[in-house]
């Protein structure tokens, strides 16, 4: 008795995070009816960064702004946005650093056309030796 | 072959290495700059935070004067350190409207009499709508904002006593 009572107590004590004072939004942490826009909202959180624990994605994050995030993604999706009006809706505001799938742009193409290079490099550095051999031959 | 290409691996390396040692030695930088900064202000409308002060729209951000935006909250505590900061840019006329983030009108009022309430409207932001649509990744954050209602500055952080010089200097210039 006396442990359950000490128990109660605190439990009385309230929450000491206040910021989960409030209740968590609407879809934060609810699926959408829809299994269809479900699954988009889903893949496109998995993409996204959440801004208070930065090196997880939204679907992750336990931090209430991540949940917050969640409830507008899915909401939006709901409305009948696309995932990529979503992503880009937030990049706007965020820059490209809240999402994980980088857009190409003047300042990412490099992701995609360096190994393109560096492959092409390697075909050019291979075929020098190849035929080098083959002339000692 | 050309003797010199044979360094040429190397330098690769090296500058690989560099790259590396410097971005492991540069510190941490969690700061996230809102891309909003040179926009205007995003439509939205807040219901008011406490019985005391009036709610907060978009366009209370435009009349024709420079304001400020703070974003704030009863649980965060880096807001009780800059609170002195405020009540001084206050003191120095500037128009500071509030956004209670994720809060209750309860924690809010007891927070503002406790450290001083600086605000002349204070709308209150439960599901961060406006600070997701602000580009805003945390509290406190404050925005300066010129007469016409566009977005000149971004403060992450809490407000320190050496950055109220700065503020009044951008808010002056908003004008």
């Amino acid at each position: 008795m006396k442990y359950l009572i000490l128990f109660l107590t605190f439990l009385a004590a309230g929450p000491l995070a206040a910021q989960n004072a409030l209740p968590a939004s609407p879809y934060a942490d609810q699926q959408l009816a829809d299994p269809d826009k479900e699954a988009k909202a889903r893949a496109l959180m998995d993409e996204l960064r959440c801004l208070k624990c930065q090196s997880q994605s939204i679907a992750d994050s336990n931090a209430p702004m991540a949940g917050d995030m969640r409830s507008q993604v899915r909401e939006r999706i709901a409305a009948g946005e696309t995932p990529e009006e979503v992503r880009n809706w937030l990049i706007e505001r965020y820059g490209d650093w809240v999402s994980y799938n980088p857009s190409v742009n003047a300042k990412t193409w490099p992701l995609w056309a360096a190994p393109i290079i560096l492959l092409i490099l390697a075909i050019w550095l291979a075929r020098g030796r190849f035929r080098r051999r083959k002339d000692r031959e | 072959m050309n003797r010199w290409l044979l360094w040429v691996p190397l330098g690769l390396f090296a500058a690989f290495f560099a790259v590396v040692a410097a971005g492991l030695m540069r510190p941490k930088d969690n700061i996230i700059e809102s891309k909003m900064v040179g926009k205007p202000i995003p439509e939205f409308t807040l219901p008011a935070a406490i019985e005391q002060r009036p709610a907060l729209t978009s366009a209370d951000l435009a009349t024709g004067e420079p304001q400020m935006l703070n974003i704030f909250a009863s649980w965060c505590v880096p807001c009780i350190a800059e609170a002195p900061q405020l009540l001084a840019l206050e003191q120095a006329g500037v128009k500071i409207n509030g956004i209670a983030s994720r809060d209750t009108p309860q924690d809010i009022a007891n927070f503002l009499s406790r450290w001083g309430n600086p605000y002349v409207r204070i709308g209150t932001d439960v599901r961060s709508i406006v600070q997701l649509e602000l580009g805003s990744s945390g509290v406190p954050e404050t925005f300066i904002i010129d007469s016409k209602g566009v977005i000149v500055h971004q403060h992450v952080g809490d407000i320190r006593k050496e950055d109220v010089a700065e503020l009044l200097k951008i808010w002056r210039e908003a004008g």
